[in-house]
């Protein structure tokens, strides 16, 4: 199972999914509608590590995180 | 160092601990940056999310890159709520010269403002609001979109 947050001011609860990579979750996500401004502007975390392309296999257990425009100070 | 803080920061306090954790390290220069917030667009204050475990990464990142300078980065950060003329954030970069810890500190907070996961709401008319307009997206954001 992968499990996927959703961090900040976007309002949805974790998921679980039985997916392999990102790719797979690109089309599950895309299918929410209300989900779909975040997906424009949201970076993508696995493990806690920031990533720049969808490439790359996911494993059991893995944590992905989406993570919505920033403004701290 | 990096410390998060429930609510408003005591900065008075903070600025002085960090002042006399390096009273003997032997740096000529310590340059603080103190974010407060202030009164506009009607707002009562602002709110904070915070995620701990990447912004620990990023930080981390940062005081490596302040070592190779010889210099010593320290930030402070509110979770939840800060009202007006309290101060949500302060960063503060000791290095041993002046010229290193102001450039040090201006990049660093243009990366911070740029890079850590902190989430920022308006807290007006009861309501907690994202301040959306005034964020940006990190780098690489976009790759699950069609």
């Amino acid at each position: 199972m992968i499990r996927v947050e959703f961090l900040g001011p976007i309002q949805k609860n974790a998921l679980e999914l039985n997916i392999t990579n990102l790719s797979e979750l690109a089309e599950i996500l895309q299918a929410d509608e209300s989900l779909h401004e975040w997906l424009t502007n949201s970076a993508v975390a696995v493990n806690d590590t920031l990533v720049s392309s969808l490439e790359g296999a996911l494993k059991d257990g893995d944590k992905i995180s989406l993570l919505p425009p920033v403004c701290g100070g | 160092m990096l410390s998060l803080y429930d609510g408003a920061l005591d900065v008075p306090v903070i600025l002085k601990d960090w002042y006399e954790a390096e009273a003997t390290s032997n740096y000529g220069a310590y340059i603080p940056f103190v974010g407060t917030v202030r009164s506009e667009d009607g707002i009562d204050g602002l709110s904070f999310d915070i995620y701990e475990p990447i912004l620990n990464s990023w930080f981390a990142s940062w005081q490596k890159k302040a070592e190779q300078k010889g210099a010593v980065i320290k930030m402070a950060h509110s979770r939840g709520d800060v009202l007006l003329h309290e101060s949500s954030y302060i960063a503060a970069v000791f290095s041993p010269k002046r010229r290193v810890a102001l450039e040090f500190i201006d990049e660093f907070v243009e990366d911070f403002k740029a890079s850590a996961p902190i989430w920022k709401y308006d807290l007006k008319d009861g309501k907690r609001i994202y301040a959306l307009k005034r964020s940006t997206a990190i780098k690489g954001s976009g790759i699950l979109a069609k």
